[in-house]
């Protein structure tokens, strides 16, 4: 944009900033997309106001590249506007509407401004128009951006829910927990781990807390309400993976643990729930040194069996 | 069955229908001289704190009168209302399913037998 093209659009908007903001609020509330239920007039007037003095600050500066330095802070309110709208659940073109919106009460007001002077007026009209699209596009970008956000968050959170029952053996479950536990997810883990039992008819369920970052109070108590709860079904529950920090942490915190079985690892809870079915794991004479032979597996089943009574 | 009582809870427990069975229970511990109760409620859909404490109560009054008690058949639903209500039912011994429950209920009176026995 040439320096005297800059100049006079920075005039313009400079002229009579209020009226031009007034009619451009007018237009955002007015427009049939406008989410009252999300938004408020005042919130509007606010973000217009200020992008409005940023825009006209980066117009003078006559450089039309809007990832340029001048543009900076005009980039930030569109940032925050379109973060914003973004988690709040608004849609990409009720987003761009904003910046979109401007082109008309702009070009009404060059239109009377320079009614003597028609070569500047298309001059003006074509560079604002220009400008005004590129933000636009920046403006649902960015919009785009936060909305992958929060997808990401939701994946995360996702992740952290899903907990899967996994058999060891027969009659024996366990429960890898990964990610802190609320309430929330207490109530899925506790009702999947049920379930299991009354589908599997396992008396053994071994939990694993190696995945979880910190216990506290509350997480203590929601495991000891699993461990009642799969006590109540007529399953035994063993507590395993508690690292040192945590059994740390219990003690300090004074939680009573009470007649739950712990175990530092999930191999020696393993252990106690063979024990327990009568099993035991023996060592065969010359383990193979690779696996080379279909049906190794069964060997390896064999050596599992029942001890003589 | 034998010296053993099996009760099978079928209908929702109202109130006083709990309070009869405690009577009929205890009554028939006595008269059979039955050495092990099995409490089936893998019909019972709904529980309340009463039920609980009833449930609760049914395994100590019999074993006041020398019956091991056995709950079986528990739901997950039933389950975990229960811890939510605070009622752990400890001193309760619990199994899945009736067969489990038979089962621990022999190992427990043969236990107790050779306890006795080498008392002796």
């Amino acid at each position: 944009m040439a320096k005297d093209v800059a100049a006079s659009l920075n005039d313009i908007l400079q002229n009579d900033q209020e009226a031009l903001l007034r009619t451009w609020v007018d237009r955002q509330v007015g427009s049939p997309g406008f989410r009252s239920d999300r938004t408020s007039r005042q919130e509007v007037a606010d973000h217009s106001a200020r992008f409005l003095t940023q825009l006209r600050e980066a117009i003078r500066s006559g450089d039309t590249n809007i990832l340029a330095s001048p543009w900076t802070d005009a980039r930030r309110v569109l940032d925050e506007l379109s973060f914003a709208r973004a988690q709040q659940g608004f849609s990409p073109s009720e987003t761009a509407q904003f910046v979109f919106s401007l082109k008309q009460p702009l070009f009404e007001r060059l239109r009377r401004d320079l009614v003597n002077d028609p070569g500047l007026l298309a001059t003006l009209t074509s560079e604002a128009d220009a400008l005004l699209d590129t933000l636009g596009l920046y403006t649902t970008e960015v919009f785009q951006r936060g909305r992958e956000q929060v997808i990401m968050r939701q994946q995360q959170e996702l992740m952290e829910l899903s907990t899967p029952v996994v058999t060891l053996w027969d009659g024996v479950l366990a429960l890898p927990l990964i990610g802190t536990l609320d309430s929330a997810r207490t109530q899925v883990v506790m009702e999947s781990l049920l379930q299991r039992i009354v589908d599997s008819g396992a008396s053994i369920a071994i939990i694993d807390i190696t995945g979880v970052p910190t216990v506290d109070t509350l997480t203590a108590q929601h495991l000891l309400k699993t461990v009642a709860a799969a006590r109540l079904m007529g399953a035994d529950c063993i507590i395993s993976g508690i690292r040192p920090q945590i059994a740390q942490t219990i003690v300090h915190l004074g939680v009573e643990l009470g007649s739950v079985i712990t175990k530092a690892t999930l191999a020696d809870a393993f252990a106690i729930a063979l024990r327990r079915l009568g099993l035991a794991v023996q060592k065969t004479a010359a383990a193979p040194a690779r696996r080379d032979r279909e049906g190794e597996d069964r060997d390896v089943r064999s050596s599992l069996d029942r001890p003589e009574n | 069955m034998g010296e053993y009582l099996l009760v099978s809870i079928q209908v929702d427990m109202h109130d006083r229908l709990a309070m009869t069975l405690q009577a009929d229970l205890t009554d028939r511990i006595v008269s059979v001289h039955a050495k092990g109760v099995l409490i089936d409620i893998s019909a019972l859909e709904m529980v309340d704190s009463f039920i609980g404490r009833m449930l609760g109560d049914l395994a100590a009054m019999s074993r006041v009168l020398d019956a091991e008690t056995v709950v079986v058949g528990m739901r997950p639903a039933v389950a975990i209302t229960l811890v939510e209500l605070g009622l752990a039912l400890k001193g309760v011994r619990t199994a899945l399913n009736v067969e489990r429950g038979m089962d621990l209920l022999r190992n427990r009176i043969d236990a107790r037998g050779r306890e006795d026995a080498g008392r002796e």
